[in-house]
């Protein structure tokens, strides 16, 4: 790592002057490989608000949940970061193992830990006392049990870590269907009578939805509808389906159902070795799956402390950067489809990232999963004459593309006249919503992870963080154009800067060591940040294992973006998130 | 008009009027007809819908195949792609989405996912292949498929098609049920297929027993 670490001095400091400030409810963390603070519980509100406006950490990007089971504890552990950049601050509360598990819900100070924290009920069972709406949010109300739980086995259990036993012996598979009473993926509590079930419906989703409507304006009695948009919708950019009430055109509340392709990424991720998780952070969000690797390869690589090689580094970068070109892209080709602009936008878009898929597949083997990166460097080397391709795309067809698609889209009065002026969200509410990437920057924070906290070789780049000061759609909208020349910039300095050299800094090898501790890696994906935490209790699975996603963070903001506008505006304001399913749900 | 295709074979058509007459059954034309405008249902799921719409851009245009009118409905649609991973919550949507699609209709699973499970098979919200609920046509293996493997597979199930029989063929069949109608799964502790209720039921009275 490159990167700057943080002084010991700076972290002892703070640790120091919180200490002084709550001597009687903060604690340091004296796990080895452990660091940051721990709260004690009843007075979390409390210390959180002040390490929010006096110490000055603004951006609580991560909230999660860990299961000590051999401790009987759960702990919350929170990640806040300053909007300024510098290193971040981990603070943690730790609560009994017993039932009702009770934690005080951090909503009030950060609106941004509100989905976070409904994932840590659903998956873990912890109530966060105080928060306005706790509900299951990646199950369904009514499931049995709370998956993330150490002591909670999935109905395809085998054993706690890969690879199983059973794979394959005297050249025999067993499906796992045979060995579950249910013979399925099933599993029901004793003595469950299906014939007798009812099921509990989702009156919880729309009395949550109730709180937000006006029952008469003005004297006058407006009835309200109820609107449910997907999960099959086509201008959803997946299965996620939104429940919104409306005033007639205008949009009164709305809320967010997501869950609809929760693939279990953490289950599976502490089941498997650290390399059997690289290829899963792939089809995290499909679009970018270099930059997934990134991120976890660099998480998993800070708990090594081990060093990446010189040349990796450099194929990282113009793979992450590559990435990010053809994510804004589609971002453009779906917005225009989603305003109307039927396909013909998209497909620019579709041909400039085939040429870029094209590179991914003869360096990796596959166009869209490319596991490419590995512990300490990448897996091989970049073939010469790919080389040559990745130079011919960078330095002349896709600035010249960029620039057609500019051209014909950026001066087009409909466009325009959709998105210029609608607001999104402004700089202030952006940040309590713990709201990242493009968006965030379009409302004026010049919040870029690759300049506020360097990761990889970022530091030796000269490149401007695109900021736009509007906060509206057309400024999310230009602010890729912004970030597809800023990228471009980049990868004409790392295809000079790129030494020679070997790839990896270690031996590729199936198994690799990971001693005990945490470790929170963070990178600027092209939607925002994505966060990797890991706990490894130096076996060779990780203990806890838990994504960061951008677009389940981002979209906590949604309600707050659409309350007040038109149902029209609706989809398009929620392509500026630019979600992608498979990151939101895991 | 391919003549290849529609013609039956053994009839001698004088050359002049190869492009004019075709001689042809009933049957071989409705097929011909059908296999040439499979209109799929604008419905992705997860990874694989990127490369579905991948496939239908200008690189592989499906529009080759008939192939590109993606409607949104599934009442105007003949062909359900199921492009990703199916998980139990995602379940009753695809089902209510195939259950309106009117007959005929088919299902490809496309994708590991789709057909089994794939990697992410074990997890508690997944659903071990669409199979296991709806008649699947043709599996694309990949994971996911590239477009090209795709391509392959839709043209597999046009010769699915092309040898289709309205003797066989079961929604032309007699009978009082819908043979193609799925009944909803519930979400229940889990996910409740209604169809083997009698069967969860003893195998929970009797957890610990012989699977």
């Amino acid at each position: 790592m490159t990167a700057p670490a943080p002084t010991l001095d700076a972290t002892a400091q703070l640790n120091a002057s919180l200490l002084a400030r709550f001597p009687e409810s903060v604690s340091t963390e004296t796990r080895p490989g452990y660091s940051g603070i721990i709260v004690k519980k009843e007075n979390l509100v409390e210390v959180a608000a002040a390490i929010r406006d006096e110490f000055g950490y603004d951006l609580l990007t991560a909230v999660t949940a860990v299961d000590y089971l051999a401790e009987n504890k759960m702990e919350v552990v929170y990640h806040a970061y300053k909007t300024t950049g510098g290193a971040g601050l981990t603070f943690r509360v730790q609560a009994e193992r017993v039932d009702p598990i009770e934690v005080p819900s951090l909503v009030e100070i950060w609106a941004g830990a509100d989905f976070q924290e409904r994932e840590a009920y659903d998956l873990f069972g912890i109530r966060f006392t105080s928060h306005p709406d706790l509900r299951r949010i990646l199950m369904w109300e009514g499931f049995d049990g709370h998956p993330l739980r150490k002591d909670w086995k999935e109905a395809f259990f085998e054993e706690e870590t890969k690879p199983f036993k059973s794979r394959w012996p005297d050249g025999q598979h067993v499906y796992a269907e045979f060995k579950n009473p249910f013979r399925d993926n099933l599993n029901f509590p004793k003595d469950f009578d299906p014939n007798a079930y009812q099921p509990t419906g989702e009156d919880d989703l729309y009395l949550s939805l109730e709180n937000h409507s006006l029952k008469t304006e003005s004297g006058i009695k407006t009835d309200q509808i109820v609107v449910n948009m997907g999960p099959h919708h086509p201008s959803t950019h997946g299965v996620l389906r939104v429940a919104v009430t409306l005033d007639g055109e205008t949009i009164l509340g709305l809320k967010p159902v997501m869950g609809y392709l929760h693939r279990n990424h953490d289950k599976i991720g502490e089941r498997s070795t650290y390399l059997q998780i690289m290829p899963y952070t792939d089809r995290l969000d499909y679009f970018n799956s270099m930059s997934n690797n990134l991120g976890y390869a660099i998480t998993v690589e800070k708990l090594m402390k081990i060093p990446v090689a010189e040349r990796a580094e450099y194929i990282r970068v113009i793979m992450a950067e590559l990435t990010r070109i053809q994510n804004h892209l589609i971002f453009v080709g779906t917005l225009t489809n989603d305003l109307g602009a039927m396909y013909t936008p998209s497909l620019y878009a579709f041909e400039e990232r085939e040429l870029i898929l094209d590179i991914f597949e003869a360096v990796s083997g596959a166009r869209m999963m490319c596991n490419y990166l590995r512990f300490g460097g990448v897996v091989r080397d970049i073939p010469d004459d790919v080389l040559g391709k990745i130079k011919d795309l960078i330095y002349e067809r896709l600035p010249a593309k960029t620039a057609e698609m500019e051209r014909l889209l950026n001066d087009n009065e409909v466009l325009i006249g959709r998105l210029k002026g609608v607001h999104v969200l402004n700089a202030e509410t952006a940040v309590r919503y713990s709201v990242t990437g493009p968006v965030l920057r379009a409302a004026g924070v010049p919040y870029d992870l690759r300049r506020a906290d360097p990761y990889s070789v970022y530091d030796r780049f000269d490149f401007d963080v695109a900021v736009r000061h509007n906060g509206d759609m057309l400024d999310n909208y230009l602010i890729r154009f912004d970030e597809i020349w800023q990228s471009l910039k980049i990868l004409e300095q790392a295809l000079k800067q790129m030494p020679e050299g070997p790839v990896n800094s270690q031996k590729l090898q199936y198994q690799v060591r990971v001693p005990a501790g945490e470790a929170y890696g963070r990178i600027e994906s092209p939607k925002g940040e994505l966060g990797f935490y890991i706990v490894s209790n130096g076996k060779p699975t990780p203990y806890r294992y838990h994504v960061r996603p951008a677009s389940f963070v981002n979209i906590t903001a949604l309600e707050e973006m659409c309350r007040g506008s038109k149902i029209q505006d609706f989809i398009a304001l929620l392509g500026m998130l630019d979600i992608v399913m498979g990151e939101l749900d895991r | 008009m391919e003549p290849e295709s529609l013609s039956l074979p053994n009839y001698n058509i004088p050359e002049d009027l190869q492009h004019i007459v075709a001689v042809t059954t009933l049957e071989r034309l409705y097929n011909w007809g059908r296999r040439s405008s499979v209109w799929p249902l604008m419905f992705g799921l997860a990874c694989c819908a990127i490369e579905m719409i991948a496939a239908q851009t200008a690189r592989y245009d499906l529009a080759r195949f008939g192939m590109e009118v993606m409607r949104p409905t599934p009442r105007q649609a003949d062909m359900l792609l199921v492009s990703g991973t199916v998980t139990k919550k995602m379940l009753p949507a695809i089902i209510r989405l195939y259950n309106q699609m009117p007959e005929p209709k088919y299902v490809v699973a496309m994708g590991a996912c789709a057909s089994s499970g794939g990697p992410f098979k074990e997890g508690y919200n997944v659903v071990a292949g669409i199979d296991k609920f709806l008649p699947v046509d043709v599996y694309v293996p990949g994971c996911p498929p590239t477009p090209q493997a795709l391509i392959a597979g839709l043209i597999k199930l046009q010769e699915k098609i092309d040898k289709q029989k309205f003797k066989t063929s079961r929604w032309y069949q007699k009978g009082k049920t819908d043979p193609n109608y799925v009944p909803m799964p519930i979400l229940g502790p889990d996910l409740i297929d209604v169809r083997r209720n009698e069967e969860f039921k003893r195998a929970a009275a009797n957890p610990g027993g012989e699977a």
